[in-house]
């Protein structure tokens, strides 16, 4: 066990409260910044993805995991961030501006269906995002002359001070770009989570009736959450676009919000590191299970890629598995393993079961 | 003038009239208790002058202002905090965190300020850890800064509940039922804090509670209530001796 001292309230207040922690971080980073030299193209393309969906994950986590909302239509944010950051670089945007200002059009939007759909709760909101989801798929396709309507948009090619960051022609700096801009976002979220603004919105999710009694405005709150998490889902639908290169509104499929409720969920619902997890795990499944399945048929001469579904099917069957053993995610078996291992050996087999005493008084015990 | 006013308050629930017709005064720096059987609409009453019910009729005054046509959460700014009979405590944070979240009518940054955690934010971070720590030590709560609520015995939760109203810094504060489940020892703590509250702290005290001790102990005035109407107002010992009372309490009579 690690044991602190505190001598000001500043360790509390501070990002991390071990100095080892904010070194684990900065290797990370350090690990992440040298991947373009560690790996091919194909991985990195791969890490780019996955980047981009943490970044898209973390949206949905503000909105599902930290204040208790679920939204079906998250790919609309994405759409309108991807379309909308395309259109303003067509008419001759620098990337600069047209990338914050994608999040932000998606953010203010987000915020404005949030006003009446906040007042509902449950399946209602379920619902009322999907109808959201319905209607921006519709006006993706009635825009044609801005969107390309079903025919489809390219994304420009990225340019800042002269030095190409295209998908293709300069992956590595594409992948940076993406990383600087989900490293950015993941401080900025870090940040919110400790401030006031965070803890409205922990309150908001787990006692409404409280929440109004200490003087939260729970539709204020609820709304900005909504428009902080289409911001954050519209600035990586416009790095997708760029990843895809050339889309049309098939991209952002209700599969992609479901997908992104999966990351949430199976990351591990209001943990930040959840989002990177679930990206992982959502990103390398698919691609694992192909490897395994070519190599199945390399090694043992099975042909499983004849059968239709085959991939979905267990990629699905991993998803419910982590649903009903692993409810607190991936993150939360992290933490799990991080006792066990503290502990060592003293760990208990019952140190995570659910804690029912606090409905009996002491006197009853 | 007294610090709240409650007159002829009312509220129908289709044909349950839960409160219909109550008006009392809490002067300042009193405790005021109000006392009922099961049902009588005790929490009701909190919960309307909360906001948290619309009343069919009636009026509600604080600090000289009608605050009836008011928000729930414009009620707290005006230095009203409350704790609620079934704890509603966020379970998912620590106790400091739930403390934390009693400051927020003092928060003086936006989101932006706060999502680039410009030294604003630190500074006025230092500022509530620290009101929140006194709250720490008056309640002594020190052994539970960093756990989470879901964890916690009853006894500890209702104890964080008290801590995050007063972390709020409040003119008047509504303790629904404080003492109910406590062990003997438990509810012999509440009473001392609670009377250091007023003495301290300056505080009004409105407060329901069914242990009569407590309620004698503590109460300068004692109001009575049974099917939503006030049956005495007095001394512990006047409500105590009325007949009417004693009938509500009893269940016989018909004092309804
Ligand atoms: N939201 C509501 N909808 C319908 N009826 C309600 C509602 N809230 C309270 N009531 C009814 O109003 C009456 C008074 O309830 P209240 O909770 O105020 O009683 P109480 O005096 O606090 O009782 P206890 O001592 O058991 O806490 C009860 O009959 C209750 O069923
Ligand atoms: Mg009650």
């Amino acid at each position: 066990m690690r044991v602190v001292f505190k001598t000001s309230y500043d360790p509390d207040i501070d990002l991390h409260d071990h100095a080892w922690k904010r070194w684990g971080i900065a290797l990370l980073l350090a690990v992440m910044a040298a991947l373009p030299f560690l790996v091919g193209d194909y991985y990195l393309a791969e890490a780019t993805n996955t980047l981009i969906w943490a970044l898209a994950g973390m949206g949905l986590m503000v909105l599902v995991g930290h204040t208790g909302q679920v939204s079906l239509g998250h790919a609309a944010f994405l759409a309108i961030g991807a379309y909308t950051d395309a259109a303003l670089m067509n008419i001759g945007w620098p990337f600069l501006l047209s990338f914050p200002v994608a999040g932000l059009v998606a953010g203010v939007f987000g915020a404005i269906i949030a006003v009446p759909a906040v007042r509902m709760s449950g399946i209602y909101l379920a619902i009322a995002t999907l109808a959201v989801f319905v209607i921006v798929e519709e006006m993706v396709i009635l825009l044609a002359p801005i969107t390309g309507g079903i025919g489809g948009i390219f994304a420009p090619t990225i340019e800042i001070a002269g030095i190409g960051f295209d998908r293709y022609a300069a992956l590595d700096n594409f992948y940076w770009l993406c990383l600087v801009v989900v490293a950015l976002v993941t401080w900025g979220y870090a940040n919110l989570m400790r401030s006031p603004t965070g803890r409205s919105f922990l309150a908001v999710r787990d006692s409404e009736v409280s929440a109004r009694a200490l003087g939260i405005n729970v539709t204020r709150t609820r709304a900005l959450a909504f428009g902080l998490s289409s911001g954050v889902t519209g600035l990586a639908g416009a790095l997708m676009g760029h990843y895809i290169g050339f889309f049309n509104y098939e991209l952002f499929s209700i599969f992609i919000s479901i997908n992104l409720l999966l990351v949430v969920t199976i990351g591990g619902l209001g943990f930040i590191p959840g989002a990177f997890l679930g990206a992982i795990l959502i990103t390398g499944v698919p691609q694992l299970i192909s490897i395994l399945r070519d190599s199945a048929n390399a090694t043992l001469g099975i042909d499983l890629g004849g059968i239709p579904g085959l991939d979905t099917m267990v990629f699905s069957l991993i998803l419910i598995g982590f649903i009903i053993y692993e409810p607190t995610g991936l993150y939360g078996r992290w933490l799990k393993l991080r006792v066990w291992w503290e502990l060592f050996p003293l760990a208990r087999r019952d140190m995570f079961r659910r804690q029912k005493t606090y409905l009996k008084t002491e006197r009853m015990r | 003038m007294s610090l709240l006013a409650v007159e002829d308050l009312a509220i129908h629930f289709g044909g349950v009239k839960a409160v219909d017709g109550v008006s009392f005064e809490v002067e300042a720096g009193e405790v005021f208790a109000i006392i009922g059987p099961n049902g009588a609409g005790k929490s009701t009453i909190f919960n309307l002058i909360s906001r948290l019910y619309e009343p069919t009729r009636g009026r509600i005054h604080f600090d000289g202002a009608d605050i009836t046509a008011l928000k729930a959460h414009q009620i707290a700014p005006l230095g009203i905090a409350r704790t609620f009979q079934n704890i509603e405590l966020f379970d998912h944070s620590t106790v400091l965190d739930n403390l934390l979240m009693g400051r927020h009518i003092h928060r003086r940054t936006n989101f932006v300020q706060d999502i680039l955690f410009l030294p604003k934010v630190r500074r006025e971070e230092r500022e509530h850890r620290r009101r929140v720590e006194e709250v720490i030590a008056f309640l002594e709560l020190e052994h539970y800064r960093g756990k989470h609520i879901a964890g916690l015995p009853y006894g500890v939760r209702k104890v964080v509940e008290i801590g995050r109203a007063l972390a709020l810094g409040p003119k008047l504060i509504l303790l629904d039922e404080p003492a109910s489940g406590l062990s003997v020892e438990e509810s012999q703590d509440v009473a001392f804090w609670i009377e250091d509250m007023r003495r301290d702290m300056g505080l009004t005290v409105l407060m329901v509670e069914h242990d009569m001790g407590l309620v004698t102990q503590v109460s300068d005035r004692v109001l009575a209530v049974a099917n939503g109407r006030p049956l005495a107002l007095g001394t512990a010992a006047e409500v105590q001796a009325d007949p009417e009372v004693q009938a509500a309490y009893l269940g016989t009579g018909d004092a309804a």
